[in-house]
């Protein structure tokens, strides 16, 4: 059961995410956008947008620290326990507000403005149950495994960063993760999810991030010959139908 | 020096009707799809009045174009690349659907279904974004004709500096149309402003594009154009823009919105430019220097070391020969008629006007004096501060002078043509009066008033030998295996085998055809057709299918 759970579902996801972002960008990349609802309603997104965006960059932040950097790195930097556990909690508590709240605004909009609901698709529905899902959950392993040392103390530094890091080696340790608190396991689970969905939702943008922008020139110049030629570009999705 | 082409657009002013033919030909062709029901690529705006969207020449509230910084470098006025990307979560300026409007459409099937009742059923707006009832506030045109000015006109912006003079009652007021397209600029501040770099200008034509395949839908180029032409297609969450009807134009026929305007009052026709002066051209100090700034830049292809070194970078020798003949170079740099919109965006736009001689023959003609006498004119030019500082508002930064000069050489065509047209002895001292030749104010008028289709569009079609790269081959069929294996088979079997001809290259070759021999009834290739009366339905006679081109390549 837990190779089952720690190493086959896990590598399965990460295959449908790495092959599903090709398969996207090969064959759909007039889908690939933010299918941004900002021209419905600004006033609850202006607000709602921002306050998820940036505090979704911190959660990754914090998780590719907590995840990947292995706990004798920041100890040889002189990063004790007690310091790094501060500094996680705190970071982690402020950014995880943010982009729950975030988050809870913009469902709300999403919701209760008419057409923003109507442009909602089925996807994106199962995404959000995902993300909202795995946002409460790792707030959860914060509050109650931290904060009110629920359950025990659970070093995540000593279980769950390891077998991410040896998942990521494809040296698979699953034991690790079987020995995790329930949420943890939970957590973990549902983010892989998540990954599984991505290249099929919205959520394609975030590798889209136009940080080219900070060096290209301003105005773009392209011949009609620098196109590829015919046939190189794959049919794809093109217009709606009218009416 | 860096030679460039660019298609350009004039349209004058004075025989626009404002019947939005324009605006109805270019939606059916481009814009008739869901998530682009809000959208016109070409629209008509009645001035004075708010436009669309409402008020969008109000740059300190919409932040588009660019401004100068005093360092003298020019600057996106909506923030630089840093704060574009801190704000992308949340375009701070992005117009609302209501700055355009709300699209709907009317439940007709209530007409329909109505049983037999005592009250005549009614169809009700419901909108394209919800699908629910909805009142119809306001729409693209919904002060067209002035309608509703009281209450809205006094906000149009262009009437900054000229407040108090205004007077908005029905007697007093005047109005003139003004149709609208992307500017395809050749300082383009919406593809400054796209992130992702989807925005280019083609280096062949200087038309302004949207790659649908690099677009991500960070809305900043709406934002970024002044002229608010870049929109939003909330269905497939990309920007789309005016394409200047590129496919029509690389086989050497008009846009749609020139080819169905009844007026006859575009023009279209190349532009070269050095490619090396426009930015220094675009951040000139004085606003009021744009104009000029943005004339210097062009080049005149009739001098011989212009036409060298368009030559050496690479532009076709048919091109320049366009060029030359280009309607739009006469109106801009030889009558200099023709004015930018709003040139203090510092875009270089392109699409440039000659703006209206009306309202002014009708404030005369509102005296009871002769409204084609010269002297009666060139005192209401001079006099009149309404309608020419707006119009100079519109299309010289608020500078009166250039608008003068313009209004007085289309009233002196107008006085001097009259004598002619009356079969009087034509006064000489008319056009010297506006430095102009007999002969040239002829030719002008030849170009305005006759307007002879040639005439109008000079348009060179894309290089053949470059056709392969014609852009709406890219979504077409082809012999690629890879991508299109159906036609692997058909390369197989000979039929349909090679390169297919595009369906709109050969349709559009056609409908040039059509329209520019001299007979329907007497083709060239009369000879070798099949008169289908006679035919019995057996075989293929000679001449049922055109002749195969040389190879059998179709």
């Amino acid at each position: 059961m837990s190779t089952f759970l720690w190493v086959i579902v896990p590598y399965l996801c990460l295959a449908v995410f790495v092959v599903g972002h090709l398969w996207r960008y090969r064959y759909d990349k007039f889908g690939w956008t933010t299918r941004s609802s900002q021209l419905y309603e600004n006033k609850l997104l202006r607000l709602g947008s921002p306050l998820f965006h940036f505090g979704m960059l911190g959660v990754v932040g914090g998780h590719v620290i907590g995840l990947l950097v292995p706990r004798s790195w920041t100890e040889a930097v002189g990063i004790g326990d007690h310091l790094y556990h501060y500094a996680a909690v705190g970071g982690g508590l402020v950014a995880g507000v943010m982009a729950l709240v975030g988050m809870g605004i913009l469902v709300y909009r999403r919701r209760t403005v008419g057409p923003v609901f109507s442009a909602t698709t089925p996807m994106d529905k199962v995404m959000y149950a995902f993300l909202g899902a795995a946002i409460l959950l790792g707030m959860w392993n914060t509050i109650a495994g931290s904060v009110f040392s629920l359950g025990g103390e659970y070093n995540y530094r000593e279980g769950v960063s390891v077998w991410y890091r040896s998942f990521l080696a494809f040296q698979p340790d699953a034991d690790l993760m079987a020995r995790a608190p329930i949420g943890f396991q939970l957590h973990a689970l549902v983010a892989f999810g998540l990954f599984a969905l991505w290249p099929f939702t919205r959520l394609v943008h975030v590798f889209s991030a136009p940080v080219g922008y900070l060096t290209r020139p301003y105005i773009v110049y392209r011949s009609r010959d620098s196109r590829p030629g015919p046939g190189s570009t794959p049919s794809r999705r093109g217009w709606d139908r009218v009416g | 020096m860096r030679v460039m082409a660019q298609m350009a657009m004039v349209m004058n002013l004075d025989k626009c009707i404002g019947c939005h033919t324009c605006s109805v030909t270019c939606k059916q062709a481009w814009t008739n799809r869901t998530g682009m029901e809000y959208v016109w690529f070409n629209n008509v705006e009645t001035r004075p009045g708010l436009g669309y969207p409402r008020t969008y020449e109000d740059q300190d509230e919409w932040q588009g174009g660019w401004v100068r910084k005093p360092n003298g470098r020019l600057a996106l006025k909506a923030g630089g690349r840093l704060k574009k990307l801190l704000s992308i979560f949340s375009n701070p300026k992005l117009p609302s659907i209501e700055d355009y409007y709300e699209p709907w459409t009317y439940d007709y099937e209530t007409l329909l279904n109505s049983p037999a009742s005592e009250n005549f059923p009614v169809a009700r707006p419901k909108s394209l974004l919800t699908g629910k009832d909805m009142q119809v506030q306001w729409s693209a045109n919904w002060d067209d004709d002035l309608g509703g000015s009281q209450e809205h006109a006094a906000r149009d912006v262009m009437f900054k500096g000229i407040e108090d003079k205004v007077k908005l009652e029905f007697e007093e007021t005047f109005m003139f149309y003004l149709p609208r397209i992307c500017e395809h600029c050749l300082n383009p501040s919406c593809a400054a402003s796209c992130p992702s770099g989807a925005i280019y200008k083609r280096a062949e034509d200087g038309i302004v594009l949207v790659d649908q395949d690099r677009c991500r839908g960070w809305r900043m180029c709406v934002s970024g154009c002044p002229y608010k032409k870049v929109y939003f297609n909330h269905k497939t969450g990309k920007a789309e823009k005016c394409t200047f009807c590129y496919p029509r134009i690389e086989v050497g026929i008009p846009t749609v919105c020139a080819e169905t305007c009844v007026g006859r009052l575009r023009y279209i026709g190349l532009m070269l430019y050095d490619a090396d002066a426009v930015l220094e051209a675009a951040a000139v100090e004085d606003d009021h220097d744009l104009y000029e700034a943005q004339r210097s830049v062009f080049l005149d292809p009739r001098d011989p070391e212009v036409e060298q070194a368009a030559l050496a970078a690479g532009i076709q020798a048919d091109w320049i020969e366009a060029a030359k003949k280009s309607p739009v170079l006469r109106l801009i740099t030889d009558y200099k008629v023709a004015l930018p919109l709003h040139p203090e965006y510092r875009t270089m736009p392109m699409v440039w006007y000659i703006p209206p001689l009306s309202p002014v023959v009708d404030v005369v003609k509102e005296t009871g004096e002769d409204a084609e006498d010269r002297g009666n004119l060139f005192a209401a030019i001079d006099t009149l501060r309404i309608p020419v500082e707006y119009l100079a508002n519109l299309f010289t930064a608020g500078d009166v002078e250039p608008v003068n000069g313009v209004l007085k050489k289309l009233a002196a065509m107008r006085s001097y043509m009259r004598d002619i047209n009356l079969g009087r002895e034509p006064d000489a001292s008319i056009p010297a009066a506006v430095g102009m030749t007999e002969e040239e104010m002829y030719e002008m008028f030849r170009l305005l008033a006759i307007a002879k289709y040639a005439d109008r569009y000079v348009i060179p079609s894309a290089h053949a030998e470059q056709a392969h790269g014609l852009e709406e081959l890219a979504t077409d069929c082809a012999v690629d295996f890879d991508a299109a294996g159906s036609h692997y088979d058909q390369a197989l079997l000979g039929e349909g085998a090679g390169y297919p001809t595009p369906v709109a290259v050969e349709n559009f070759r056609m409908l040039q055809d059509r329209q520019t021999s001299d007979s329907l009834a007497a083709p060239d290739d009369k000879a070798s057709r099949v008169n289908l009366l006679n035919w019995d339905g057996k075989g293929t006679p000679e001449g049922l299918f055109p002749a195969r081109p040389e190879g059998g390549e179709r």
